[in-house]
């Protein structure tokens, strides 16, 4: 899908979001959770980055300070040339249209008491002037394009199964022809045999309209299917991007490999054959990360230097970027 | 909807006649004599004539069916031919009457009613207008100096009692400042912009003392109920939609918060009516609440077990009230 000189859609760069703790009678700041700690890469024009990690190692958080739905601490978030990271209020409002944001739960993320028509089509009046059969026939299109029946638009969130629900959420995100879509966990609220329908829809979707998704998971075998190319995030930090296949086949990243060993695999004979990476221990606290290496403390490939310096983020050829000091030495 | 409504009233009618009968039971169980305030030249003997010819010489259960019978069957007749102008049968039946005044309770509690609604209604009013905005504010700036101060106001309203505000008022704005009237009076007749003002200014200290206690509790429940609702979802997801800020509080947040605040709204409606004792005494408020203390006070069975009947329909009906604004607010609740 990549074309021969891939376009720049939103570029990230040093992107910080840390959140202050407050303890206390008088409740003073007495640290900061870093949720996102200095990440930086770039998303081209119609592909699928895919954003891997386990939970609480700030995928979300990243994908909702791109989408300035948090006020990022530091960073340039750049969407077509633009930096998006100073931009407030109203001109901030009048950017919405072109980056929306798929969420995570369906059921949560819809107002129970709006109709399905009206939840899709109030963006629609938000931004838009449109006539009432206009807008009216902008829902029924929406409605089309995810696969709803048009005669639910009357009908309330409640009323629809987690799949539905899915739909109705990707037809608001639609409804003001983005260009950028962030899809938060899309299908982990979702019964497996759903997953793939609503998987499906969104490739169907970026053909048909030229979408760009930042695809935010933890399954790694729904990104091995979807992505173009895949980050793999921990505590805060993105510690390895490459494109799809080079990440599946050679991972760089110590994190990665065990990452990838512990997805499972369909075939018993070559299940029993894998070697499982198995990780120790739990991840550190992101409001007191470790000095040096974020992955030192559960790394079995650890060495001394990697308790003091941080590593460097490089490339390594082919768009391969990692940032581990074993790679250094090779 | 309509089903539901009415398997409801109907099972309101058996629960009516419980309360009525415990009510009457719990009543004719409590010491206390009619002819205890009578002066005490009068003999024993003649005490019990008047009991018995008061209905007390005979047993309970007659008794009961007898308030019964000029409850539920009586005074709706009376009622009827007073609206209509028929006459109904001969015209003459025994209405519920009051053991000291003589005159029937329902005259008594028409008389009443006007007074106890401006001043009580006046107050839940007052209190909801302040309390919505205050719980809004409160809970989208949580913790700022506005929270702090408004949670402190609701501490003093939910901690301070009526008698002790109302006195304190009377001490400021009637005795030391001279404003405001400390009596209220029931005979004042609004007819022009002047009288008019006389009414607001000797409603404003009843109506203040009440709406700060229901403003404590309702502002407090506002906030809690728009916390909650802030933080969920779909919240976010208006915010990325692009929606300006005031739509994403009041359409959004506020409209989701007012489901269970409504209810708790409806349901206060009943103390209304039951009027606010304590707060009318002070301000002599001659209101349901002065009536029930006097009907109290005097022993006088039948005003008590009519006034608190009539409390009690309020009751069950503004629960089935806000049975249904939650149906038909709530789009996740069905009935039928």
């Amino acid at each position: 899908m990549l074309d021969e000189a891939p376009k720049i859609l939103v570029s990230v760069r040093g992107l910080k979001m840390h959140f202050a703790i407050h303890k206390g009678l008088l409740r003073r700041q007495v640290g900061t959770v870093k949720a996102v700690d200095d990440v930086s890469f770039d998303i081209y024009e119609g592909e699928t980055l895919g954003l891997v990690g386990e939970s609480g190692c700030g995928k979300s958080t990243a994908g909702r300070s791109i989408l300035r739905l948090y006020d990022p601490t530091d960073g340039v978030v750049e969407l077509e040339g633009q930096d998006i990271v100073p931009v407030t209020g109203e001109r901030l409002r009048d950017l919405r249209p072109a980056m929306q944001m798929i969420f995570q739960d369906p059921q949560a993320c819809l107002n129970p008491r709006m109709t399905v028509g009206s939840i899709i089509a109030e963006p629609l009046d938000e931004h838009l002037k449109l006539s009432r059969t206009e807008r009216r026939n902008r829902v029924n299109e929406l409605m089309d394009a995810v696969g709803l029946n048009r005669d639910f638009a009357n009908r309330y969130p409640h009323e629809f199964s987690g799949g539905q629900r899915q739909r109705i959420g990707i037809a608001r995100a639609l409804a003001l022809n983005p260009k950028f879509i962030v899809c938060d966990e899309p299908i982990a609220a979702l019964d497996v045999s759903i997953q793939a329908q609503v998987v499906n829809l969104l490739e169907d979707l970026q053909r048909k309209f030229g979408l760009t998704y930042l695809f935010i998971s933890h399954d790694l075998s729904m990104v091995r299917h979807l992505a173009t190319r895949v980050a793999v995030m921990y505590l805060g930090k993105i510690v390895e991007l490459a494109p799809r296949d080079a990440l599946y086949s050679a991972p760089m990243h110590p994190y990665t490999q065990a990452l990838l060993s512990a997805v499972p695999d369909p075939d018993p004979n070559a299940a029993e054959r894998k070697e499982r990476i198995i990780l120790e221990g739990d991840v550190p606290s992101p409001a007191n990360p470790p000095e040096g290496c974020n992955f030192c403390t559960r790394c079995a490939q650890v060495m001394d230097i990697c308790r003091k310096i941080e590593p460097e983020w490089r490339d390594h050829g082919n768009g391969h970027y990692a940032a581990c000091h074993r790679l250094g030495e090779a | 909807m309509l089903n539901y409504t009415i398997r409801r009233l109907m099972f309101a009618i058996p629960t009516l006649f419980v309360i009525s009968f415990i009510i009457f039971a719990i009543l004719d169980l409590s010491p206390g004599d009619p002819t205890g305030n009578l002066p005490l030249t009068i003999p024993p003997d003649v005490r019990e004539k008047i009991r018995e010819s008061l209905g007390l010489g005979q047993p309970f259960p007659i008794r009961y069916l007898k308030w019964c019978q000029q409850f539920f069957v009586n005074e709706p007749l009376n009622l009827i031919e007073n609206w209509t102008g028929w006459t109904i049968g001969d015209g003459e039946r025994l209405r519920v009457t009051s053991w000291s005044t003589r005159s029937p309770v329902v005259d008594l509690i028409a008389e009443r009613m006007p007074q106890t609604l401006w001043v009580v209604g006046m107050s839940y009013v007052v209190a909801i207008l302040i309390a919505i905005p205050i719980g809004v504010i409160s809970a989208y700036r949580q913790y700022s100096l506005f929270d702090q101060i408004g949670t402190f106001v609701s501490m003093v309203g939910f901690s301070v009692p009526t008698f002790f505000t109302g006195l304190i008022l009377i001490v400021v704005f009637s005795v030391n400042l001279g404003w405001l009237p400390s009596v209220y009076d029931t005979t004042h007749k609004v007819t022009d912009w002047s009288s008019f003002w006389v009414q607001v200014r000797q409603m404003a200290m009843p109506t203040m003392v009440l709406a700060l206690a229901t403003t404590a509790q309702l502002s407090r429940f506002m906030r809690a109920s728009m916390l909650d609702n802030l933080n969920q979802d779909y919240v976010r997801t208006a915010r990325a939609k692009g929606l300006r800020e005031r739509s994403v509080v009041l359409i959004h947040v506020l409209r989701n918060s007012m489901i269970p605040v409504v209810t708790v709204i409806a349901l206060g409606v009943p103390a209304i009516f039951g009027g606010a004792i304590i707060t009318e005494q002070i301000f002599k408020v001659n209101g349901l609440g002065a009536l029930l203390i006097i009907g109290i006070q005097g022993a006088d069975i039948p005003l008590v077990q009519t006034l608190t009947f009539l409390f009690a329909v309020l009751i069950v009906f503004f629960n089935l009230i806000a049975d249904l604004l939650y149906g038909i607010l709530d789009p996740r609740i069905r009935y039928d």
